[in-house]
Formats: C-alpha cells, sequence, structure tokens
C-alpha cells in the first residue's frame, strides 16, 4: 500500500482534462513545450480587414518566397567562378568559345539541367514582380496615409526592404557574366571611379584589381545569395511582426472606428483565402516563365570588355538610374591635378537621393501637423490634395527618369530623335512634377466638391421630372446615411497659425525660423485652396428641410 | 519651437459612437449607423448551390494533381533539346513550356480553390474586434523609467565619467579593425589606371597594331575609309606573343588596350593635333568611353561620329574625338601612330590621356 502510494506522488497525473483526440493530444504536448495555447488563444481569431489592396502586401511576401526557393535550387548547380572554360554543350551556337565559369554554367542551368531553366526564369520574374509589387505597395500605403504613427518605422523598415531589392536585383543581374550583366558592372565601375578622393581605391578593393579581374563574379555571389537576402529576411519579418502588432488599417465605413478593426477572422477564412493567394502568385509566375522568356543570355554571349550589344538595358527599376545618367550633361572639373567627374558623381547621388525623398515623407507631415495619435482609418486620397499631389509628382518624376533610361528603345520604336528624348528629359524633370503636382491638387480638390455636392444634395438619379409650372428638374436622391457617414467622417487640419507678435503682457515674442516655416507648409498643405471644408450637419438640415430642395 | 500651439487645430476627434452595432439615434445624420447588417450569399441559403461550390472547389485541387502528375511525366519524357512551334510564342524549349504550364496550373488550381472555397463557403460575416493602444499609460511608463533610473544608478554609468568616456572610446574605434581587415581585398590604384601596354612602345621598341578579328598585323591600306577597324597590341617585351585571347588577364588588357581604327580624308580632319598624330588620314583612338567605359561600337561615316551605345555619349572623331552629344566629360585618348619599315602601322608612344571613365587622380 504504501509503495503504490509513493508511485502517484513521484509522478503526479495532470490536472488537464483528458484530450479527446488525437490532434488535441498533439496540441497539448506541444503546448507543454512552447505555450502554443496562450499564443493561438489571441491570434486564431484575429481579424483581418478585407480590400483588395491589401494583397499588394501579399504579393510581395509571396514573391519572395518564391525568389527564396528557387534561389537556393540555382545555387545547386551555378558556379560563382570566374574560371576560365571552353564551352562545349548542348547550345550549339557558343560551342568552342572560352567563357567563364559562371557563364557556362549559367547555360548548363538553362539548356542541359532539365527544368533549370524555368526556375531561372521563375527567380528572375519573381524578382521583377516582386520589386513592382513592393513599389504599389508603397504607394498604396502612401496615398492613402496608412504610413502615419503608429507605422512610421514600419514605413522605413518597408523602404529598406525596396532598397536592398533593388540593390539585389542588380547583383543577381550582374552574377550570369553574359555581355549584359558585364556591362552592368562596368557602368558600376565608372560610376565607383567617379567618387572624389576614395574612388579608385574603393574600386581596386571591389574588383581585387584593375576592372574585371576574376574576383567579382564569386564576391557578387556571396552579398547575393547570402548578406542581403539575409538582412531582408530579418527586415521582412520585424516588418511582419510589426503589421501584426498594430492591426492592420481599415477604411472609414458604418461601423469602421479608430478604435475597432473589422473583418474576417485569421482561422478560416483569412488563411484559406491568403494561403490560397499565395498559390495563385506561384502558379501565375510560373506559367509566366514558361511562355514569356526574360533575361536570355545565351543570345548575349559571355563577357567581353571590348564588346558590347546594343540594346544595353538593366531590368526596368535600375532605369531612373539609367535615365539619371544618360540625361547628365557631362560636367567634369579638373584642378591641381585632379578630375572630379560631376556627370556621373551628381546622378549617382541623386539616385539614392530620389527614393530618401520618399523615405523621410512621414516625419516630414507629422512634424508639420503636429499630431501625436494613432491613425487606424485611412485617407482617401482625394482628402489629401497636398499629399496624394506630392506622390503623384514623384512618380512622374520616376517616369520621366525611366523614359530617359530608355531613351534609346523610345527613339527606334516611335522613330523619334535620341537627341530631342534627352533634351525633354533634361528640362522635363524639372517641370513635368510640377505640372503632376498642379493637376493633380486641383483634380482632388474637384473630388472633394463632388463629395460635399453629393452629401448636401443627394445623388443624381437620372430622372428628369417637370414641376408644374412647366421646369424641368433632375430628381436627386438623399443618399443613405452609411454613405452620408463615410463621405463626412474624414479629419480636416487647419493651418497651423503663428503666434500672437506679442505675448499677454505685450512683450514682442521671438518667433523662430523652424517655426515660421512649419506654419508656412501648414498653410500649403491645409489652407484655403488646399482642400474644400466638409459640409456640416447644419448646412445639411438646412438644405434638406427648407424649401428650394429639388 | 512650440509644439503646443497647434493642438487646437488639429480635426475634432471621431463622433463619439464607437459602440459600433448601435443605431445612432440621433438627428445628426452624419453619424455612424454601425455595422451593417450581413447579407446571406446564395451558398449561405441554398444547399444544391452550396453543394455546386463545394464541387467546383474538389474539381480545382483534382485538376492540380493531375497538373502535378504531368509536370512529373513532362520531365521524364521530354527531351531537353526539343524546340516546338507554339503560336504566338514562336519556337520555344518545349521541355521549359510544358514545366512551366503543368507547375503554373498545379499551383494556380491549389490557389483558385482555396479561395474559392474560402468566397463561397466559409462565413462571410465581418467581425469587429478592438484595438489597445500600443502607446503603455503612464503608469507603467513611470515604472518602467523608475527602474532604469535605479538600474543606471547602480550601474555607476553617470556618476563615473572615466569608464564612461572611455568606453564610448574603445567603442567607437574597434569597427576600425573591421574596416581594415578590407584592405586586402584588391592591390592599390597606384598609377596602374594611367598607363596601358600602349605605355610601353618606344621608338626604338615601337608596337605593331594587330587586326582584332584576323590576328594580322594591320597595314594602313588595310583600314578603309568609312569603316571601324578593331586593333589590340601586337608583340611586345612583356607580351612576345601579342595580346591574346588565352592571356591570363586577357580581360583586364583589353578593357584598356582595345583601339579603333579609322580613316579620314587627311582634309577633313578639323584638329591638327589629332590630324599629327595620325598617319595619312588613319587616326586610332580608344575604343573605351571616357564616360564610364563602355566600348563604342557604332560609327556614322557621313559625319565621323561615333556614338556609345550605353548612354549614348558622341564622339567627333574628325575633331579629335571632340564629344559632342550626351554625358561624356572629356574627348577619347588617341594613339600616335605610324609606320615601320615594311608598312606596318605601329605606335611608338601611349595613349595622349589616360583612357576609360574619369577618376579623381586622373591629372590629363
Ligand atoms: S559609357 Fe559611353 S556613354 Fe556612358
Amino acid at each position: 500500500m504504501s509503495s503504490s502510494t509513493s508511485a502517484k506522488q513521484a509522478a503526479p497525473a495532470s490536472t488537464r482534462a483528458k484530450p479527446a483526440n488525437k490532434a488535441e493530444a498533439a496540441a497539448d504536448y506541444l503546448d507543454g513545450r512552447l505555450g502554443i495555447y496562450s499564443l493561438a488563444k489571441a491570434n486564431l481569431r484575429k481579424i483581418f480587414p478585407d480590400h483588395w489592396s491589401f494583397m499588394l502586401g501579399e504579393i510581395c511576401l509571396y514573391t519572395f518566397i518564391i525568389i527564396i526557393l528557387t534561389g537556393v535550387y540555382l545555387t545547386l548547380f551555378f558556379k560563382p567562378s570566374m574560371g576560365e572554360v571552353v564551352y562545349n554543350g548542348s547550345y550549339a551556337p557558343l560551342n568552342g568559345i572560352k567563357m567563364s565559369e559562371a557563364y557556362a554554367s549559367t547555360l548548363n542551368i538553362s539548356f542541359e539541367v532539365r527544368g533549370g531553366l524555368l526556375i531561372r526564369q521563375i527567380h528572375h520574374w519573381a524578382a521583377i514582380v516582386f520589386v513592382a509589387a513592393m513599389f504599389v505597395h508603397m504607394m498604396r500605403v502612401f496615398f492613402t496615409g496608412a504610413f502615419r504613427k503608429p507605422r512610421e518605422i514600419n514605413w522605413i523598415f518597408g523602404f529598406l526592404l525596396l532598397f536592398l531589392g533593388f540593390f539585389d536585383g542588380f547583383l543577381g543581374y550582374s552574377l550570369p557574366d553574359d555581355l549584359l550583366s558585364g556591362t552592368g558592372i562596368r557602368f558600376m565601375e565608372g560610376a565607383i571611379l567617379a567618387v572624389p578622393l576614395v574612388g579608385t581605391y574603393i574600386s581596386f578593393f571591389l574588383f581585387g584589381g584593375e576592372f574585371p579581374g576574376t574576383d567579382i563574379v564569386p564576391r557578387f555571389f556571396t552579398i547575393h545569395v547570402l548578406l542581403i537576402p539575409g538582412v531582408m529576411l530579418g527586415l521582412l519579418v520585424a516588418h511582419l511582426i510589426l503589421v501584426f502588432y498594430h492591426k492592420h488599417t481599415q477604411w472609414a465605413g458604418p461601423g469602421r472606428t479608430e478604435k475597432n478593426v473589422v473583418g474576417m477572422p485569421l482561422m478560416p477564412v483569412y488563411m484559406a483565402k491568403a494561403g490560397g493567394f499565395f498559390f495563385l502568385v506561384f502558379g501565375i509566375i510560373a506559367a509566366m516563365s514558361a511562355i514569356a522568356s526574360v533575361n536570355p543570355v545565351w543570345a548575349y554571349g559571355p563577357y567581353r570588355p571590348d564588346q558590347v550589344s546594343t540594346d544595353a538595358q538593366p531590368d526596368w527599376y535600375m532605369g531612373f538610374a539609367e535615365g539619371l545618367i544618360r540625361v547628365m550633361p557631362g560636367w567634369e572639373v579638373r584642378a591641381w591635378g585632379h578630375t572630379l567627374n560631376l556627370g556621373v558623381f551628381i546622378p549617382l547621388m541623386l539616385f539614392p537621393l530620389v527614393l530618401v525623398a520618399i523615405a523621410v515623407y512621414p516625419f516630414i507631415e507629422s512634424w508639420i501637423t503636429g499630431d501625436k495619435r494613432e491613425h487606424h482609418i485611412l485617407d482617401r486620397p482625394r482628402n489629401a490634395p497636398v499629399r496624394t499631389a506630392l506622390g503623384a509628382a514623384w512618380i512622374s518624376l520616376y517616369l520621366v527618369l525611366l523614359s530617359g533610361g530608355g531613351n534609346d528603345l523610345i527613339a527606334t520604336h516611335f522613330h523619334l530623335s535620341l537627341n530631342d528624348i534627352t533634351y525633354f528629359v533634361r528640362v522635363g524633370s524639372f517641370v513635368v512634377p510640377v505640372i503632376v503636382y498642379i493637376v493633380t491638387k486641383r483634380w482632388c480638390l474637384g473630388l472633394q466638391r463632388r463629395d460635399k455636392e453629393k452629401v448636401l444634395h443627394g445623388r443624381e438619379t437620372g430622372v428628369i421630372k417637370r414641376l408644374p409650372h412647366g421646369e424641368f428638374i433632375e430628381v436627386h436622391a438623399q443618399l443613405p446615411q452609411e454613405r452620408l457617414h463615410t463621405l463626412t467622417s474624414h479629419e480636416q487640419y487647419e493651418p497651423v497659425e503663428l503666434p500672437a507678435e506679442t505675448d499677454e503682457n505685450g512683450v514682442a515674442r521671438k518667433v523662430g525660423l523652424v517655426t515660421k516655416t512649419r506654419a508656412k507648409l501648414s498653410e500649403g498643405m491645409f489652407g484655403e485652396g488646399s482642400q474644400i471644408p466638409k459640409p456640416t450637419v447644419e448646412e445639411h438640415q438646412e438644405i434638406t428641410s427648407g424649401h428650394g430642395h429639388h | 519651437m512650440s509644439h503646443d500651439m497647434s493642438d487646437d487645430k488639429l480635426p475634432q476627434a471621431h463622433d463619439a459612437s464607437d459602440a459600433h452595432g448601435d443605431v445612432a439615434v440621433t438627428d445628426n445624420p452624419f453619424a455612424d449607423p454601425g455595422l451593417p447588417a450581413h447579407q446571406p450569399r446564395r451558398t449561405d441559403i441554398d444547399e444544391r448551390a452550396a453543394k455546386r461550390a463545394e464541387r467546383q472547389v474538389s474539381l480545382m485541387f483534382l485538376v492540380s494533381m493531375l497538373a502535378t502528375v504531368g509536370f512529373i511525366a513532362s520531365y521524364v519524357a521530354i527531351d531537353p533539346d526539343k524546340i516546338v512551334y507554339i503560336f504566338p510564342l514562336g519556337h520555344i524549349s518545349a521541355l521549359n513550356f510544358a514545366l512551366g504550364m503543368t507547375l503554373g496550373v498545379a499551383l494556380f488550381c491549389i490557389g483558385a480553390g482555396a479561395v474559392h472555397w474560402a468566397r463561397t463557403l466559409m462565413s462571410d460575416v465581418e467581425l469587429p474586434a478592438e484595438r489597445h493602444p500600443i502607446e503603455a499609460d503612464d503608469e507603467v511608463r513611470a515604472d518602467v523609467i523608475e527602474q532604469f533610473k535605479t538600474g543606471a544608478a547602480e550601474s555607476g554609468f553617470g556618476r563615473r565619467k572615466m569608464i564612461r568616456n572611455t568606453l564610448i572610446g574603445s567603442m567607437a574605434l574597434v569597427p576600425l579593425s573591421g574596416v581594415v581587415l578590407l584592405r586586402d581585398l584588391g592591390p592599390l590604384p597606384e598609377k596602374k589606371l594611367d598607363v596601358t601596354a600602349w605605355n610601353e612602345a618606344t621608338p626604338a621598341a615601337p608596337i605593331r597594331l594587330v587586326n582584332m578579328n584576323t590576328d594580322e598585323p594591320l597595314k594602313a591600306e588595310d583600314v578603309a575609309v568609312g569603316s571601324l577597324t578593331f586593333a589590340k597590341p601586337g608583340p611586345s617585351a612583356s607580351r612576345p606573343a601579342g595580346l591574346q585571347e588565352s592571356d591570363e588577364d586577357f580581360q583586364q588588357a583589353i578593357a584598356k588596350d582595345a583601339l579603333m581604327l579609322i580613316r579620314i580624308q587627311p582634309d577633313d580632319i578639323k584638329d591638327a593635333n589629332s590630324k599629327a598624330l595620325g598617319f595619312e588620314g588613319v587616326l586610332a583612338y580608344s575604343k573605351i568611353c571616357t564616360h564610364v567605359g563602355c566600348p563604342i561600337s557604332l560609327y556614322e561615316q557621313q559625319t565621323h561620329h561615333a556614338l556609345c551605345p550605353c548612354h549614348q555619349s558622341t564622339f567627333d572623331l574628325s575633331d579629335g574625338a571632340r564629344v559632342i552629344f550626351g554625358p561624356a566629360g572629356h574627348p577619347l585618348p588617341q594613339l600616335k601612330i605610324t609606320t615601320d619599315a615594311s608598312g606596318y602601322l605601329i605606335a611608338t608612344q601611349g595613349f595622349n590621356a589616360p583612357v576609360g571613365p574619369s577618376f579623381w587622380e586622373r591629372s590629363a
């Protein structure tokens, strides 16, 4: 008897109820080690709002996963070496030609490894879609004001991902050591040499001596497959943790406030939709890779510094850097035995600045508004005309520079003079964004006016009525309360005013330059001419109850 | 800078009616009426429609299975070298097409099935969830700051200034080791960018110009008016066989030594200096663009303009290769050429300027 009690003491039964089935038992096991129940409690039925534009971020995530999966496959076959070999494979036109192992193994992946060409194409296509999706996703966040507190840091994470994505794309493009990629690396060498003081040193250290040397492909390989993807993975996880923690933003609408989030639960709807969407994206990219060839390196031949193919074009996302370098006049300053190559150095500096302009925007805006509150309801782009116009102007600058980067293609396709396009881009980079800014802002204000009209006078029904005294009118229908609420719930800032010249005691106040600038900017953003005051309840009542309403 | 000055300019916070679901019974027509009632879908009320949706979803998963089988079958059966004609794609690799399409269908159908399932059969009732402010309340804030202060005081970090300052100094300096370690990535530039293989040439030991394509030394009459001829250095003291593709450093050498030869009627040459560097109208310019270093390959015989395909810098070869358009900052370097006793073109000194893109130390 005593022995049985002591056995019981040694292994007391768990107080937990018996699991109903194997799955519950397995979950219990994991909970005892990982604490999964507490983790899942808050998240299993976590609410995700639904809007088509939220899938843009998902595309970024899924293409990133596809890039990693296919990238790992490619590393199994690719030889990142500049060792020289004579090609002897199934692509007859290049047989007997000397090339680097990197290029030869790329040909091998494309022609001998079964499915290798497909994976290469998926890798490249996914990279193109990845950068494009990051761009559009970022625009979505920008134009809806989703970057405002508490999400500014996540905006920066996203920006860094875009920047690194650009860079890793360029490095990946350079690895096969074909004629086109070699030309891209030469471009990079020229750009580095243009850096004053240390340019030649950086170039010699990067290339392990004179251009092109034999070190560059293995070095780029390590950076392309290990360093940058590692950093990006970390940023991505941080980005997603913050998305999860902040919860999604949502559009204004009935029942939606700053203090709630309305949508479908993670399990099952969101899981099925998001999980399914991954396969949709992967499937489409696989099909694209089957029918549309991208970067057919075998057509270019191996790299030789004294040869070039005529349509030397980088991937589109590098196109605006290419545009900057093409339209820049060839300014060179020579003094005291030194050369300052401004024609290359200025574009080299402008390239990141055009991007950083977007990165710092959230901080500038919050400084101007002085708003320290959290925002979870999205702005309709029309309700923030200055922000929307700035974004549109930035995009137009990007497109103008991109067309500068493709000036040779535009010239041959549309039979235009190449020089004219370049001159246009030189002027256009300054003029077009200004025009786009003005047009967009006016357009937004027009839309605001139309919203106001709708709220006050109702919606046009298309029904024409004849009044007893003979006049024809169109019948306007009152909007339902849901619409009225949605159209009037947005916030409107008032411009900051400078404090009075003198304080209560009549002593002159010192107003600093910073305060003055801020007041000016705030006036520009929210002053008269930058927003249409939204309709008030009184206005609405007066019109709906009064006479003369038709 | 006063922050408070704008506080009263902030918009009013939303109507207090965040008790969603309540229909606002105010006389405010703009008030939030709360979440709209759920509208049932066809599949919610019609069991036959629901069954049909179920079959559609399963069908998509089934198609996916078949496509995967098709993928494996294609992998095994199709010869990698097989080319097929498919309208409108043209001649493409059969294997790549079959693998990509089957993989695409297999993946797409899983996704389409899952999304269709979620849209038709899973609940589409929208639910609200509360948000909680990200910021901690004042009590937590005060508590944490208090704890931090205690910790900081116990460390004596603020009090022992000498420790603090030397710690900051050592932390600032230690990353320098990492930078220094990068030094052996490559040799120092020294004067390497200023010299090419042609610098070895002297009147006593000239270097012949060798045709890039035929590997034969060039005579002046080999260079036709209106055509572009590419050349490389012939035998020299350090490279007795001349520059060969099989040379280990061929890529580095050709990146600087490549020449382009043109012939212009001597009277048409505008720049006297440039004319003197040539031989009976044959001019030898560096083939490497002075912008960022692309090889120049397009020549217009009417105007004697050479165009770089990378960023369209245009050089007037009849006028000392002056830049007449585009982003390049200085003319193409020219090589002084003449002929030897047997009539072959030779160089007796290096280029008149460093070749390739500009760099800080470049003095010419
Ligand atoms: S490299 Fe020739 S124009 Fe840029």
